[in-house]
């Protein structure tokens, strides 16, 4: 861009920014510095009721805590990382499925759009009618091949593995049409050369492919693994509070939630929030750090 | 690596046999047919069943090998409908969802034309930041400010606290935009004579309007599934139409087809927008992701 262009336009970039920009500080700054303060604090029953500074204490009552907030920072990490690796396979495989053109990829386009466009608390609701246990079509389809009749949601066990697989549903067409559109970028020379040597499909793609996809894949990767984090309305719809009877889902944005708006802990809840940010930004850092694989 | 190079530079000296370009027909095209066609279903047909169970009688969505072949009947929709709860619900998500849509756009948009124009990339990692910070921790600190100057339970607290998820979208993929249009349209407005911000307004607003409208309609659909937002900012009157709908969940045992009724009604409108706006759709929510 020419100097004298950019250099005319120097006020007005700031005056076009800042309505956007100073409404998201304004939303954001307030909050944390807000929360980080409040963590601090013995605060509970009303946020605007007289607390007391207890240093650190919400932070160690946190993580001393073997009842509620390690087991959900577990089932949190298990959440992500089950769903969203199950996600980037399935994705990349799918995406691979769909590369080359085909009749009909305007409709399945569309049908891998509406799970993750339909609202999740609809989505929760028509889970729980599809795998009703009694009344259930998924016990009804799973009787035809002989399996029994499974307890799904309503069991302790298999709630958590459950909502991994809707996620999955969920969300694996998101992961395939980020890799569809980062596969159509690729330069088709590579592949065609070594084609060309003699390399088999599974070469192909293991050495020339998945490298060059390499950006687009971990990119899909972060932003997936930051919402699978924070998954919230599903699990709360489909099994309430808490994260149901037994905390059997009960990540650690369903304990933040229930601590603050169930519990009106807020000096502790502030707290987790800060850790679970923490954890979050941690997570971030290192798939951003990891050695980006050079590429063919 | 270099062999690979110094096969891509023989080629273009020597282009490579025909045969390998034309398509060859193999077993293998048939299975990826039949791949694709179950693929398709199995991400489509849990939502067909939704609408199915929405047009069956109580008695019809109990018995799951009732299937999809029965005569449908309305009775569902007439019943929620009949209350006024859920078509509030659906007044106040679509007011909410139009208002902090348009107004992001407003505000965004130009943030995303600047940030993208002068490579303020920096800048637009603010992005990033909102995405990362978890709305729990934005809810207690929000209701207590909004509290202090009574809005809490207002259209104006529900339509900002959306738009904290809108102007990020929005800027995320306008940003995109603006720096796929090339400069020298600007660059050739500006030397005829228009200020700059004429070259904004009357060269590369028009050219993005379609980038507008995909960043819009996706703005409104986050907002139109907001679940959080609202559960804890609206009051009976405001309350959007996910809350409504969990509210509805305690009645699932007794009334299975009003629930699902329900949730169609908040799923159909997407769908319809997934169907008509596939190819704009997809390119806004893929945005952004291939540059790394």
């Amino acid at each position: 861009m020419p100097r004298t262009f950019e250099q005319a336009n120097r006020r007005l970039k700031w005056t076009m920014l800042a309505p956007a920009l100073g409404f998201v500080a304004l939303m954001i700054v307030f909050p944390l510095v807000f929360t980080l303060n409040l963590s601090f604090t013995d605060a509970f029953g009303a946020v605007n009721a007289d607390n007391n500074y207890i240093g650190i204490q919400n932070y160690i009552d946190a993580l001393t805590d073997m009842r509620r907030f390690w087991p959900a920072a577990w089932r949190t990490i298990v959440f992500t990382v089950g769903a969203v690796t199950l996600e980037v396979v399935l994705g990349l495989a799918l995406a691979m499925l769909m590369r080359k053109a085909f009749k009909g990829m305007r409709w399945v386009r569309t049908a891998l759009m509406i799970p993750l466009l339909a609202t999740p608390v609809a989505i929760g609701i028509l889970w729980l009618l599809i795998l009703d246990p009694t009344n259930g079509i998924a016990n009804h389809l799973l009787g035809f091949v002989g399996i029994p009749p499974q307890e799904f949601l309503g069991s302790v066990s298999q709630s958590l593995p459950t909502l991994m697989l809707i996620d999955v549903w969920q969300w694996t067409p998101m992961m395939t049409l980020l890799l569809l559109a980062g596969l159509t970028t690729l330069p088709e020379e590579p592949e065609e050369a070594a084609r060309v040597d003699g390399a088999s499909s599974w070469q192909r793609f293991r050495h020339i492919i998945v490298p060059m996809l390499w950006t687009t894949l971990l990119t899909a990767l972060v932003l997936r693994a930051v919402d699978a984090l924070k998954t919230f309305d599903i699990l709360y719809a489909t099994k309430g509070p808490g994260g149901g009877s037994n905390f059997e889902v009960e990540t650690l944005n369903v304990y933040a939630y229930g601590l603050t708006f169930d519990y009106q802990e807020y000096g502790l809840a502030s707290a987790v929030l800060v850790l679970f940010t923490l954890f979050i930004i941690g997570v971030v850092v290192l798939l951003r750090l990891r050695p980006g694989r050079k590429s063919a | 690596m270099s062999a690979v190079a110094t096969r891509t530079h023989a080629a273009t000296v020597t282009p490579p046999p025909v045969v390998l370009r034309t398509p060859r027909r193999s077993p293998w095209g048939w299975l990826r047919g039949v791949a694709i066609t179950i693929v398709a279903l199995i991400f489509s047909l849990p939502i067909v069943w939704m609408i199915a169970a929405a047009l069956k009688t109580n008695v019809q969505v109990m018995d799951p090998s009732v299937g999809l072949f029965f005569s449908p009947t309305l009775e569902n929709f007439r019943n929620i409908l009949a209350d006024g709860e859920i078509a509030r619900s659906m007044g106040n998500s679509l007011i909410v969802g139009v208002v902090s849509t348009v107004l992001s756009a407003v505000i965004a948009v130009p943030a995303a034309w600047a940030v993208g124009r002068f490579s303020m990339q920096r800048t637009g990692s603010i992005v990033l930041v909102a995405r990362i910070v978890p709305a729990v921790s934005l809810l207690v600190p929000w209701y207590y400010l909004f509290a202090q100057i009574g809005l809490v339970g207002t259209y104006t607290v529900l339509i900002l606290s959306h738009m904290f998820v809108s102007v990020p979208l929005i800027l995320w993929i306008m940003i995109g935009f603006f720096e796929g249009l090339p400069v020298e349209l600007e660059e050739a407005a500006r030397t005829d004579g228009l200020t700059a911000f004429g070259a904004f307004w009357r060269i590369a607003l028009p050219l993005a309007a379609p980038g507008t409208a995909t960043a819009s309609v996706l703005a409104f659909i986050f907002s139109w599934n907001n679940f959080m937002f609202a559960l804890i900012l609206a009051d009976e009157d405001t309350k959007t139409m996910p809350v409504t709908l969990f509210n509805f969940i305690s009645y699932a045992s007794t009334d299975w087809g009003g629930l699902m009724a329900a949730a169609a009604l908040m799923t159909v409108p997407v769908v319809l927008a997934a169907v008509f706006g596939q190819k704009y759709l997809v390119a806004g929510l893929t945005a952004g992701a291939t540059k790394g």
